[in-house]
């Protein structure tokens, strides 16, 4: 066991696990924009920011990446954390001046407007957190869009920004993604994912008669487990 | 080519054999085949000596060689005859028979092609003399001029793999690191780390299967050492690298060459083929039974993939972004496994660390930053070329002993160390020792080895936004500190150079960079604020003319300056009127001046560059 | 081009850690990165298109679109920007009436940019064609481009 501190207090933890998932597992609030549990952390958004020490030295790092270390403190709000994370919020409010999500972020640090000039913000939803396209790698496994270009232009999409083939119309990147970038909607028998340009036909259950999930996402699922193909004529709801 | 050599004591048998070959009075004629001297035209000029060679029938007379880069590349083409050290500059086809005729028949000198002191105005004969080299110290850099680089042969003549020989049977890994450590060597990529702990601790990471990269993807712009290397010496890379690897225990190497230097790529995959074929790249190297291969790739284009993660990514087939280093790459590196990765001129430092020993390499340099350095000395200098200089040297000895001052006899305003990573020096800080410490110290650093030079006519706002643009486009996107914050800074920066700029700019430009060291993902971001803070600090003056009066003092921001005929100067030729692309300027007569009318002026400066009576005025 | 590609991916023993080399030679041999290549390579390779498809536009070197018969490389690198280069790289596109990183309508020329050749001594520097063009400055533009029919 790895003993060090998280804001004074002492804790206990596995060699391999990341101050984050210790922070979390005891109640300490670290924000975060691009983790999820279920995925391997990233480190892109930098909200998760604290300030490690380890005899005099002090340095800045992501919690959802840096291991436990014995000995280590941590402070997860110290005026550096602060001051780093309100400016990391400025330049996301900076990007997407008209997001829900970044504007309450922001505001809970007192942050109502950026620094930047108001001719030079911009109106966009995706932070390129990386999230959907993480998740349909390691998750569904299908990885049919990627983070596209570098530097300011990177971006979630398809490939050739055509319509993205290997998509299976799950939907996981819309249900992940924090700040609700990506546009997914289910009209009648069809979804359609606006952001990879794809649509798919529903399944109908046989009892209730309502469209649930994509045929190409059910399709995939029996081939991967090898399911019989009856399996999902019949809705969670009504099983 | 010979057979596999089985042992050191093969090696030396070759060498000694190569000697006996060479017959050291014949002379020879050694052309500088860089890529700065293609750019002259030096393949014209090596033709030409070979063709007028054969027409004559001299051939038992002389040799002709094209050797790596010499290093002066403002007097390139370079020819230098041995065994004389005749030293021709700026030779050119047209210069051969009488090269011939008079320094190899008539062993005399063709004075119109000799380097002139500009000084005393005495014309100097032999290279050793021409102060650009005096006061360098080319213990790695000098070999370029001896050797052909495609060729093994002439590595091994000037004792070329005897420290291999002599790390394969006469010392164990361990103290072959300690050797390292002991020598104190620090890496000349940029990061300054110690290169024997970084080796130590590769070794003693857990795994069996290690890797040693070569790191040649020099990016910063106005660096090139590292290329010339490559071109001019690569098995001076290649054997640092292999001793690396047995110290290490890693049995595959890679090198990462950066995609626009297409003759270090061509230089540096025969050199690998060669030392094959040679027995010293392979299994059972020199009969040691140390097995090692290298895999020689090109980067795609990317800055960022100099950093060691982002080029582990690459090699991995994956994009340059980096990952966070609290795991250290010397642990989990190249798919995952423990990796060393050194930069070109870090490698080629450890075959004269073996040879010569890490006492004597202690001898040159300072406390903090031992040995010499190799920088790309360019700009606004008199002596465009590459340096090797003892750390410890002052920027003064380097600008002006070597470099030869400034150019067309203007002043020195600031020199830049450390490329997008690194800041500007102003004029106090000349007498700065050159030191990895020192340089931090200053604002700046040392990096790979770009050092230009600035005069009065160089805008220090300009630079600043001139990185950052640089690194804007750069950044590989990952991380929102630098992919966000530099294009906010880089826009702060376009409105101060358009007159749009307020005083709150340079507040906020602190804070941004604040962030942007504490928060960025990888050393691009983190370092991308030092070209703005170190020009702040030392050119503010510069940065309140842009702001508050709206003036650009060096006169080259567009928005901030204006172009006009100096009507007693102008003799009305009209040179002018056509190089403008909108017409602005109208010709009113012959021997009357045009008329410029301001409010077509794109300022792009055609009319500027292309008089040469100075009618053209600017400010 | 199903025929050269194989080849290509084949010299490279299909191996993924060279994908960028990979899709070099295929640069080479097109002038640029055609879809159905790149879709040979990740059918081939067993790479999911969009990781090939990010590889492809993460790196300077890929063009997707077909590139003119001249490719001109302006010198940005800290030297020749200090020696002027900017006003080169404006004054050629003035005269191409064309952007950086953009072909010329009749196809003639593709303008790109490069962060340091390593030609220092020569700055500011132009490459057109794979020849080297030293010491440009705005008055020298329009005769360089006429030499490339």
């Amino acid at each position: 066991m790895i003993t060090f501190k998280i804001d004074g207090r002492e804790f206990k933890a596995e060699k391999g696990q990341t101050l984050l998932q210790v922070a979390r597992e005891n109640g300490i609030d670290i924000p975060t924009l691009c983790h999820h549990e279920a995925i391997e952390p990233y480190g892109a958004c930098r909200l998760c920011i604290v300030e490690i020490s380890r005899g005099g030295h002090s340095r800045i790092v992501t919690s959802c990446l840096y291991p436990v270390e014995e000995g280590l403190e941590v402070k997860t709000g110290s005026p550096r954390v602060i001051s780093n994370r309100k400016m990391i919020l400025e330049l996301l409010l900076a990007r997407c001046s008209k997001n829900k999500v970044i504007q309450e972020l922001a505001s809970q640090m007192s942050i109502e407007q950026p620094s930047f000039k108001p001719e030079y913000l911009e109106d966009n939803d995706c932070i390129v957190c990386g999230l959907c396209v993480r998740t349909c790698e390691q998750v569904v496994g299908v990885s049919a869009i990627s983070l596209v270009n570098r530097g300011i232009t990177k971006e979630p999409a398809s490939p050739f920004l055509e319509p993205a083939i290997a998509c299976i119309g799950c939907g996981s990147c819309y249900y992940i993604c924090p700040t609700g970038a990506i546009k997914m909607e289910d009209r009648g028998d069809t979804r359609i994912i606006y952001n990879w340009k794809v649509e798919f036909k529903l399944k109908k259950c046989k009892v209730c008669g309502n469209y649930w999930a994509p045929e190409k996402q059910l399709d995939y699922i029996r081939k991967k487990w090898d399911l019989p193909e009856e399996f999902f004529d019949i809705c969670p709801t009504c099983k | 080519m010979s057979s596999k050599l089985r042992s050191k004591q093969d090696l030396e048998a070759l060498r000694k054999e190569l000697m006996k070959r060479r017959q050291p009075d014949k002379p020879r004629i050694t052309i500088c085949g860089g890529t700065g001297c293609h750019a002259y035209g030096c393949v014209r000029v090596t033709d030409a000596f070979k063709n007028e060679v054969a027409r004559q029938g001299i051939g038992s007379k002389v040799d002709i060689k094209t050797t790596g880069c010499h290093g002066f590349c403002e007097k390139g083409p370079l020819v230098v005859i041995q065994p004389s050290d005749t030293f021709y500059q700026r030779v050119k086809p047209e210069d051969v028979p009488e090269i011939l005729d008079k320094t190899i028949i008539r062993n005399s000198i063709v004075e119109r092609l000799l380097y002139t002191d500009p000084t005393t105005g005495r014309k100097i004969t032999h290279q050793q003399e021409v102060p650009f080299y005096q006061k360098q110290k080319r213990i790695i850099f000098g070999s370029n001029g001896e050797i052909d680089p495609t060729n093994i042969e002439d590595y091994i003549a000037i004792g070329g793999y005897s420290a291999l020989a002599k790390a394969l049977s006469e010392m164990t890994p361990e103290q072959i690191i300690e050797e390292v450590k002991h020598s104190s060597l620090r890496g000349r990529g940029g990061g300054g780390f110690l290169t024997g702990t970084k080796w130590e601790s590769c070794r003693n990471a857990e795994g069996d299967i290690k890797y040693v990269i070569v790191n040649a993807d020099e990016g910063d712009p106005g660096a090139y050492a590292d290329r010339s290397l490559l071109e001019g010496n690569p098995h001076s890379v290649l054997e640092g690298l292999i001793i690396g690897a047995y110290a290490i225990g890693a049995h595959q190497g890679y090198v990462y060459v950066r995609n626009e230097y297409p003759l270090a790529l061509a230089n540096m995959t025969a050199a690998l083929s060669q030392a094959q074929e040679l027995g010293l790249l392979g299994s059972n190297i020199l009969g040691s039974g140390f097995d090692f291969n290298v895999r020689i790739t090109r980067g795609g284009g990317a800055f960022v993939c100099g950093e060691s993660t982002a080029l582990m990514a690459s090699l991995e087939g994956k994009v340059g972004e980096p990952r966070a280093k609290y795991v250290h790459t010397v642990e989990k590196g190249l798919w995952d496994r423990p990796s060393n990765l050194n930069n070109v001129e870090t490698w080629s430092n450890v075959p004269i660390i073996i040879n010569k020993g890490a006492d004597w390499y202690r001898t040159l340099g300072t406390d903090g930053s031992k040995g010499t350095k190799i920088f790309s000395l360019v700009g606004k200098i008199n002596n465009t070329g590459l340096v090797e200089v003892p750390m410890g040297i002052t920027l003064r000895e380097i600008i002006y002993d070597i470099g030869g001052g400034i150019r067309e006899g203007k002043k020195f305003k600031a020199v830049q160390t450390g490329g997008p990573s690194g800041g500007c020096l102003p004029e106090s800080l000349l007498d700065l020792p050159v030191d990895f410490d020192e340089l931090t110290k200053a604002g700046s650093m040392m990096g790979s080895g770009g050092m230009i030079v600035m005069d009065e006519t160089t805008c220090m706002v300009d630079i600043a936004k001139y990185f950052l643009t640089f690194l804007e486009e750069e950044s590989c996107g990952k991380c929102v500190p630098c992919r966000e914050g530099v294009k906010r800074m880089r826009q702060i920066l376009d409105d101060i150079t358009e007159g749009k700029g307020y005083e709150e700019d340079i507040d906020l430009l602190d804070r941004l960079s604040a962030t942007l060291i504490d928060s960025s993902l990888c050393a691009l971001g983190a370092t991308a604020p030092n070209p703005v803070l170190t020009t702040i600090r030392y050119f503010k003056d510069e940065y309140e003319a842009h702001i508050k009066e709206k003036k650009c003092p060096a006169g080259v921001c567009k928005a901030l300056i204006h172009y006009y005929i100096i009507e007693e100067k102008c003799p009305g030729c009209g040179l002018c009127v056509k190089a403008c692309p909108q017409e602005a300027i109208t010709f009113m007569g012959k021997k009357k001046p045009v008329a410029l009318d301001e409010s077509k002026c794109i300022k792009c400066g055609a009319c500027y560059d292309i008089c040469k009576l100075g009618a053209v005025g600017k400010e | 081009m199903d025929e050269k590609v194989s080849a290509i991916i084949n010299k490279y023993n299909g191996d993924r850690g060279q994908l960028v080399s990979i899709l070099q030679d295929i640069q080479t041999e097109y002038l640029y990165l055609p879809k159905e290549a790149l879709i040979q390579v990740s059918e081939a390779m067993a790479i999911p298109a969009s990781q090939v498809y990010n590889v492809a536009t993460f790196f300077r070197a890929f063009s997707l679109e077909p590139r003119g018969k001249y490719l001109i490389n302006v010198c940005l690198g800290t030297a020749c920007h200090v020696r002027g280069a900017a006003r080169v790289l404006e004054k050629i596109e003035l005269s191409l009436a064309t952007k950086r990183g953009e072909t010329t309508k009749d196809r003639k020329f593709t303008l790109e940019t490069v962060n340091c050749m390593g030609a220092c001594a020569l700055g500011p520097v132009v490459k057109i064609d794979g020849e080297y063009f030293g010491q440009m400055s705005t008055d020298k533009v329009d005769n360089l481009l006429t030499k490339f029919e």
